[in-house]
């Protein structure tokens, strides 16, 4: 029964007309929790008792650090899916994946570096996690200019896919080894706080801002897949008819 | 004729065999990027001040940038020009492990890329101020280090090989993955020259190898079959 | 029981659907000639048959079992020759043929002559593959294919470069091959000089 609802899944007008639904599902609870987040984060939860007021930025840098893997994850998983069982929609939440995770991955790495300036006194300091960012960056941009690169949709796909495994196997590993490589030298990682535990007022507007990430995530993954499709499939038949439909049924 | 057929073996050790014998031919191309690495080593105490003591700093960044740079070189041409003139076609249709056979061409770029660095490393790490003593232990690491390298690059060329020549997309894709060879390299080497016991990165470092030589045969596959396409 | 099959097959190339339906049979002492306009899909067609291009849909029968079990198999008992002569340049003909054997069944000095003479490049034996004009280069190639055998052929244009001589050559290849019970199937601007019982035609629109 599983695998009738995963068959229909990846088929692609099933896929499109369900990412136009759920899209606004995602979206507006989106909006919300990170509002709720930045309001709890900037405005309620007290200053840290080290950093002051500087440490509110993480309330955008987390989030956007662990989306930033986890979107990695998700474009690994759907590139494998998609190299399986050779299903388009699959390639296409892989394509869409990468653009939005490199985007937040940019965003990590600026949020990390304006958290610097003020707590290290210069921009970059080698960080660990922030180098690590750095080199998913790095990852992503692999990612998309092999994709560019070649010509043909379909070996872009396949050939992007089979990197993206390799690059999704390697990301612990290449994680791990900055964290090594950047305790040899003892530097304090202001990334941590004060306290040995966050208290329940810091805490919580980060789980909203992580929940709202994730959602806007989701939110831009469908709306993204959907164009990506539509630009696969536009000699389709049934885009014809769900285009018709689309503009027919809007009043 | 004869109609039995060659075993994987057999037939791997003439592909290894046949490329042995171009590189000769093309001798010149061969040993460009051992000359690369010697100039890169060189370079760096010419762009410092010569004290072999700061030096000594730096000569495991030296000898690994080195390193990483010259077998990046000799990469590109792994796949592309069998790519080119259908040989490689013809590696995946005689019905033999494709898996293996790449694997054998990847074993040559070690053996005409790694090898060399490997055995001339001691004349470059004592021309960067490394004592005697430290040479085994800078020798195992390279050895490690270049034989991971060999088999990550050869992942990321066989990607690329079906592209037009661009260096940086090969640059792009292989930098991150090999950057824990890198520290975990570095590092071991920066230990022996400091005299200390270098197991913790060696160990993990052959961790890296060992892992590369489990993945990359089938990455290579995938990989250079797509390009083939 | 050599015989090839394929049943409905359809590839695209990005856009373009190339293959449209493509069914063919090729048995045991027959050569199908794959015959259309440049561009028409013949290149692709071939390939796929070897198996290097994934199909959206179809499949393609050698001895009654699907390529696609047992790959390799299917490979050992596959010769290819393509656009390319998978030659190394800086090798020499002799050489080149040595290797190119080695990678399927052990090929004595004697046989690489052999196989030299039957497409008329003896003389080239000992001269590296960079400096014999593209005929030649072609008949070598031809002289792999006679080495390597195999009991089906499948050849993309094998006579581009020759003159008649070769053209003479290549027909008479095919037709030993034939004899012996191989199948082959050849993409071809020129019909091929063969018994017509041997000949089967496949036009590609």
């Amino acid at each position: 029964m599983a695998w009738v609802w995963f068959h229909r899944f990846g088929s692609p007008p099933h896929f499109y007309r369900l990412a136009t639904r759920l899209a606004p599902w995602f979206g507006w609870p989106a909006a919300l929790l990170c509002l709720g987040g930045l309001i709890g984060g900037l405005a309620l939860a007290p200053p840290d008792y080290q950093q002051g007021d500087g440490f509110r930025i993480i309330y955008v840098h987390a989030p956007a650090a662990w989306l930033s893997l986890m979107v990695y994850v998700v474009m690994a998983s759907a590139a494998a899916v998609g190299l399986i069982w050779r299903m388009t929609v699959a390639y296409a939440v892989a394509a869409s994946c990468a653009v939005i995770g490199a985007s937040f991955t940019a965003v990590a790495l600026a949020t990390g570096m304006l958290w610097g300036r003020p707590m290290w006194g210069t921009y970059w300091e080698w960080d660990p996690r922030l180098t690590s960012e750095l080199l998913l960056l790095f990852l992503y941009l692999g990612y998309m200019g092999l994709r560019n690169a070649i010509d043909d949709t379909g070996r872009a796909d396949r050939a992007s896919a089979v990197l993206a495994i390799v690059g999704v196997v390697n990301v612990p590993i290449i994680h791990y080894s900055v964290i090594w490589w950047n305790s040899l030298h003892q530097a304090p990682s202001v990334m941590k706080f004060g306290q040995p535990t966050m208290p329940a007022a810091m805490l919580v507007p980060l789980l909203l801002m992580l929940a709202g990430f994730s959602a806007y995530f989701v939110a831009l993954l469908l709306t993204r897949a959907r164009g990506e499709l539509l630009r696969r499939e536009r000699n389709a038949r049934w885009m014809a008819e769900a285009l018709d439909g689309a503009a027919a049924g809007k009043r | 004729m004869n109609q039995e057929r060659v075993g994987f073996a057999g037939a791997a050790g003439a592909l290894i065999a046949r490329d042995l014998h171009l590189a000769l031919r093309r001798s010149g191309d061969t040993l460009q990027p051992l000359g690369f690495f010697l100039v890169v080593t060189t370079l760096f105490p010419l762009a410092l001040d010569p004290q072999l003591s700061l030096l000594r700093d730096i000569a495991p960044a030296a000898l690994w940038v080195g390193a990483l740079l010259s077998s990046l070189l000799a990469l590109d041409l792994l796949f592309r020009e069998d790519a080119q003139d259908g040989a490689l076609e013809q590696l995946a249709l005689c019905g033999l492990p494709f898996q293996g056979l790449l694997l054998a061409k990847t074993v040559v770029h070690w053996l005409l890329t790694g090898l060399p660095l490997v055995l001339i490393a001691p004349l470059a790490a004592t021309a960067l101020g490394a004592p005697y003593g430290a040479m085994p232990g800078i020798l195992a690491a390279l050895l490690l280090g270049t034989i991971a390298l060999s088999l990550i690059g050869a992942v990321g060329a066989g990607l690329t090989m079906s592209l037009k020549r661009n260096g940086s997309l090969l640059a792009l894709l292989v930098l991150p993955l090999a950057v824990p060879v890198l520290i975990f390299g570095a590092r071991a080497t920066a230990l022996a020259i400091a005299g200390e016991p270098l197991a913790a990165p060696l160990y993990l470092l052959a961790a890296i190898a060992v892992l590369s030589a489990t993945l990359a045969p089938w990455a290579l596959a995938a990989a250079v079959r797509i390009g083939l396409e | 029981m050599n015989e090839l099959t394929a049943d409905n097959l359809q590839l695209w190339r990005g856009e373009q659907h190339v293959l449209r339906g493509i069914c063919l049979a090729a048995a045991g002492g027959q050569c199908l000639q794959v015959t259309g306009a440049n561009g028409a899909g013949k290149t692709t067609l071939l390939r796929a048959l070897c198996g290097l291009v994934p199909l959206e849909h179809g499949r393609i029968f050698w001895r009654g079992r699907d390529i696609l079990e047992d790959r390799e198999a299917f490979h050992s008992e596959l010769n290819y020759l393509g656009h390319d002569n998978g030659l190394k340049a800086d090798l020499t003909a002799a050489e080149n043929l040595h290797y190119a054997a080695a990678l399927r069944r052990r090929a004595r000095p004697q046989d690489i002559a052999l196989a030299l003479e039957r497409t008329g490049v003896a003389e080239a034996a000992g001269q590296l593959l960079r400096h014999l004009s593209a005929g030649q280069r072609r008949r070598v190639a031809l002289a792999r294919l006679a080495l390597t055998g195999g009991s089906l052929w499948v050849l993309d244009e094998p006579g581009s470069n020759l003159d008649e001589r070769g053209h003479a050559a290549l027909a008479e290849l095919i037709d030993g091959h034939l004899r012996a019970g191989g199948a082959a199937v050849v993409a071809t601007h020129r019909v091929l000089d063969l018994a017509a019982a041997q000949l089967r035609s496949l036009t590609l629109q």
